[in-house]
């Protein structure tokens, strides 16, 4: 049942079952490619998107976004050796953020997992992984399909997003808590909706088969008329990213299937994700060396900053010292945050000068009207996330 | 009177093996409590002697003993514990339907073929023993690692690096030049003679799944130089009772030291605690316990069977699970109403090696037909007649044929069900022509192709190596890297089999040095 999509050398970016409906909607002619689909990048502006975010409700195309069933006997063990956390805790009903290592206990990229039943899963991933899953499986009974085509999804997120989606007639989308998902529907069309999203606000991401997906965009916007609904693209999405501190692939890491160069590739205790390993369950790719590494303690750290003034420090090394002597580390993820007032970035920055309330200085170059500027400028290593309101975990949420 | 505590030991070795009766030897004279448990009724894995026909008896695998160092026999007290030979120095023949039977080194026959030949002869002979002395020390000596940061590592590298610069400016350049190259192209420069490169070619690739032109067949060819030329092994030799007296002996030694030994027990998994090797359940529901394994069975079968995926790292067992291991050598047995007459060979040497290889060409044509699954109507073979030596393998009067048969595939069109038989029909017919009269003296006949070997032995592919030899799987990173060194990365799991480093044949050094290395390891 789901369209077959036209092979690549045909036709190089696919669209999502929601492009009618986008490019109606977008005024900028700006896209970018994402994991083989084409994707709005900015429809009207960042700005307004971006607040749409933290006051309204945003619907976000996150069909690209890559989808695998994992079935069969041995799902929950193959799954359990996959990722660092113990998936055996995952009941039926819910959605773990999860990371997996190569062998080096290097990071290869995170996702989520849904646990549909017993011994079927599902891993949402932004790139493909079938080669490490099914290298993965050798030695497991589980059956891995990529599944990305034939399942449709939009995240609808914002303060007013709950509102929203009971306004649409998802029965009971109030009393789902965070990372949990249910089977509801819509005017008769199956709704798979979780209670997770890549905002840090509240928000849900909406599942569905393609056939269902401009009928249910259509309601949705109707749905939403009242409460400021609007689709936004993945600038605006990054923004908010940002601020709720998660971790962007190739952006604050880069696969360590991908990198070329020695000592490019990360680990999840110096991406800060070390609540993510449970080193107590059975054995997991990368443990042994995790377990090391965790021994002597990693060389380097992602890290949040605060950093002076207000001009993104995009990709600035950072030093030490304010005469820029010592190189201690650089920046990752910038951006002026709107909602925190505060200039805040990502950085991955050497032991020993990555810990909380530590200065560091950001070499940071200004275009000034074809002139360039350097800056110093002092930046203190500061709690992530940058922005987390209490409405993003209250259930129910407040419905105005 | 079942104990109801389950039996336990140091040490469990899985498999007896050659390779891991020397490991148990060894360890169980260092005072550890070692417990050997073999799948099969008999130790020896394919280094056993076992009846095939009523009254006949063969060296069911490997049937000619010239790779152990004989520092290894000695200190093992071998010939104490039953090793004897039936015969020792066995000239290798070359045979040819186009030319007479050429003893190989005898330089006034090859002198009548080509003066040329005879004159390259001996120092191109000289040579390849100083380069394989040189190998010799890579198999004598546990590999280095990689990337490596101890002191004994790099000093084994340093000591290799010393050793190579000591041949000489000018030999070194010879041995950098030829040791990536194919054996058909040194070959084919150094002689003239068919069988002479014939013979030379098929040393570079028995045992393993390569043509004469394949790169990488100098190294083997070497290789196995290094075994037999080296001033610490013996050169071919024919064990009183076949190869089975070798590992029979190897067991007394064994047990003499205070290792036990159960046969019929096969492991079915490794028992992992606290990502540590704590035992191992055989297949009985029977649980063992011990601080440390050892694997004589193959690298496949111990990662990926008897361990279990689940205790090991996706990146290393894809490494595993491309270990080349498909096996394309297979093994002829036959018993002879009479004493077989090979055209143009002489009495005294019809106990030795008859290599049928008639020239580089005829083995690349061999080896080709094996890439598409099937099997070459000539292959080549490696025969030997024990009973010349030895009455005791079949009843009086009567003889036993025992032949290598390289380029069987493992897998055949159509399944070894439906070829078998053919197969043997032709090589006995292959036999006859250089045999006249032998296919009428045939009184039962076994063919092993590698899927037979795979069964009866429980080595994965039936592979002489348990794995290829080849650049890619050799010495540094045989196995694979993560399980170099007779370590795994599952602490307290060890492997000695011929998977690991030096790799197959009847040997014993991959058994010393994975006993060595546990014991660097244990307190
Ligand atoms: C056709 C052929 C001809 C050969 N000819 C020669 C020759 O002439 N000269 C020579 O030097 N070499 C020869 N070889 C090579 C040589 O036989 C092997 O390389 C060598 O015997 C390997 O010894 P090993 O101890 O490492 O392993 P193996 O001999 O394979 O021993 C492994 C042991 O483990 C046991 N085992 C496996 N699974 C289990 C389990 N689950 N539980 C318990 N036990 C288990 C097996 O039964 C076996 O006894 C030949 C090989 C072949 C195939």
């Amino acid at each position: 049942m789901n369209t077959p999509l036209a092979p690549h050398y045909k036709k190089p970016l696919w669209e999502t079952p929601f492009a009618e409906r986008a490019r109606a909607l977008q005024q900028r002619d700006s896209y970018v490619p994402w994991a083989g689909y084409s994707t709005v990048d900015v429809f009207t502006t960042v700005e307004q998107e971006y607040f749409a975010i933290r006051n309204a409700t945003t619907l976000f195309d996150l069909t690209p976004m890559v989808k695998y069933r994992i079935a069969g006997p041995d799902a929950e063990r193959y799954v359990n050796r996959l990722v660092t956390r113990d998936i055996r805790k995952l009941k039926v009903g819910r959605v773990s953020y999860v990371v997996w290592c190569n062998d080096a206990g290097h990071l290869i990229d995170d996702g989520t997992v849904f646990r549909i039943a017993e011994h079927d899963f599902r891993i949402c991933t932004a790139e493909r992984q079938l080669d490490w899953f099914m290298d993965s499986a050798i030695g497991f009974k589980v059956e891995i399909e990529e599944v990305t085509s034939e399942i449709a999804a939009l995240a609808v997120q914002g303060p007013t997003s709950c509102f929203v989606l009971k306004r649409l007639g998802l029965e009971g989308v109030e009393q789902l808590k965070p990372f949990e998902w249910r089977n509801l529907s819509a005017a008769g069309r199956p709704v798979m909706v979780s209670r997770t999203g890549f905002t840090g606000d509240l928000g849900y991401e909406l599942w569905m088969r393609p056939e269902h997906a401009l009928g249910l965009w259509d309601d949705l916007m109707d749905a939403g008329q009242s409460r400021g609904i609007r689709p936004i693209g993945s600038q605006a999405l990054n923004m908010a990213r940002i601020e709720a501190g998660f971790l962007m692939p190739n952006v604050d890491f880069i696969s360590a299937e991908h990198t070329i160069r020695l000592n490019r590739d990360r680990s999840p205790l110096e991406l800060g994700l070390e609540w993510l390993i449970d080193f107590d369950k059975p054995h997991f790719n990368g443990r042994r060396a995790l377990l090391e590494e965790n021994r002597v303690g990693p060389k380097r750290r992602l890290v949040g900053l605060d950093v002076a003034g207000n001009k993104p420090a995009h990709g600035a090394l950072l030093y030490s010292d304010e005469a820029g002597l010592k190189e201690v580390g650089h920046v990752t993820s910038a951006m002026w945050s709107p909602t925190c007032k505060r200039n805040i970035a990502l950085a991955m920055i050497n032991t020993p000068h990555e810990g909380l309330g530590s200065t560091v200085w950001a070499d940071v170059y200004l275009n000034r009207e074809l002139m360039w500027e350097r800056r110093m400028l002092r930046s203190q290593v500061v709690e992530r996330p940058f922005f987390a309101p209490a409405r993003r975990r209250a259930t129910p949420p407040n419905d105005r | 009177m079942s104990s109801v505590r389950p039996d336990s030991a140091d040490v469990i070795i899985i498999g007896g093996g050659h390779n891991g009766l020397v490991c148990a030897a060894t360890l169980a004279r260092a005072g550890q409590s070692v417990l050997v448990l073999e799948a099969a009724e008999h130790v020896g894995g394919m280094a056993i002697t076992r009846r095939f026909a009523e009254g006949f008896k063969v060296s069911a695998a490997a049937h000619l003993f010239n790779q152990m160092p004989l520092s290894l026999v000695r200190d093992l007290n071998l010939k104490h514990h039953g090793l004897a030979f039936a015969a020792t120095d066995l000239p290798t023949i070359g045979l040819s339907p186009d030319e007479a039977p050429l003893r190989m080194g005898d330089l006034d026959a090859l002198n009548v073929r080509s003066e040329a030949d005879a004159r390259a002869y001996a120092p191109f002979d000289r040579r390849m023993n100083r380069f394989g002395k040189l190998i010799h020390a890579i198999l004598a000596s546990t590999p280095p690692r990689l990337g490596t940061t101890l002191w004994e590592d790099k000093w084994a590298l340093a000591k290799m690096a010393l050793k190579l610069r000591l041949l000489g400016r000018k030999e070194m350049r010879e041995l950098l030049r030829i040791i990536g190259m194919n054996a058909y192209d040194l070959f084919e420069d150094e002689f003239q003679t068919p069988v002479l490169k014939g013979v030379l070619g098929f040393d570079a690739i028995v045992g393993s799944n390569f043509g004469p032109r394949a790169p990488g067949t100098v190294l083997t060819y070497l290789y196995r130089r290094a075994a037999e030329v080296s001033a610490d092994s013996s050169t071919f030799v024919q064990p009183i009772g076949g190869l089975g007296t070798v590992t029979q002996a190897l067991a007394r030694a064994a047990e003499a030291a205070g290792a036990r030994i159960r046969t019929q027990a096969p492991v079915a998994r490794i028992l992992v605690e606290n990502d540590h090797a704590s035992g191992v359940l055989l297949e009985s529901g029977e649980t063992i316990v011990a601080n440390t394994v050892i694997s004589n069975v193959d690298a496949k079968t111990t990662f990926l069977n008897l361990l279990g995926t689940e205790h090991l790292d996706t990146g290393f067992v894809r490494r595993i699970d491309h270990f080349r291991s498909a096996g394309m050598t297979a093994k002829l047995h036959l018993a002879l109403a009479k004493r077989p007459n090979f055209t143009g060979v002489k009495p005294e040497w019809l106990g030795g090696r008859l290599v049928l290889s008639p020239s580089l060409n005829e083995l690349e044509r061999a080896f080709n037909p094996t890439k598409y699954q099937s099997v070459s109507a000539t292959p080549a073979l490696e025969i030997t007649i024990p009973t010349i030596h030895d009455s005791s393998l079949a009843p009086t009067g009567q003889h036993v044929l025992s032949s290598v048969v390289q380029y069987v595939p493992y897998s055949i069109k159509g399944g070894w069900q439906t070829h078998r038989a053919a197969l043997t029909t032709q090589l006995i017919d292959l036999l006859d022509q250089h045999a006249p009269g032998l296919r009428d003296s045939v009184v039962a006949a076994e063919l092993l192709t590698p899927e037979d070997l795979e069964k009866e032995f429980r080595v994965t592919g039936g592979h002489w190596h348990h794995g290829d030899l080849a650049f890619d799987q050799f010495y540094m990173v045989r196995p694979v890297p993560g399980a170099t060194q007779y370590q795994t990365p599952l602490p307290g799991l060890y492997l000695c089999g011929a998977s690991s480093h030096p790799g197959g044949g009847v040997m014993g050094l991959a058994g010393r040095h994975a006993a060595h290395r546990v014991m660097s390891k244990s307190p």
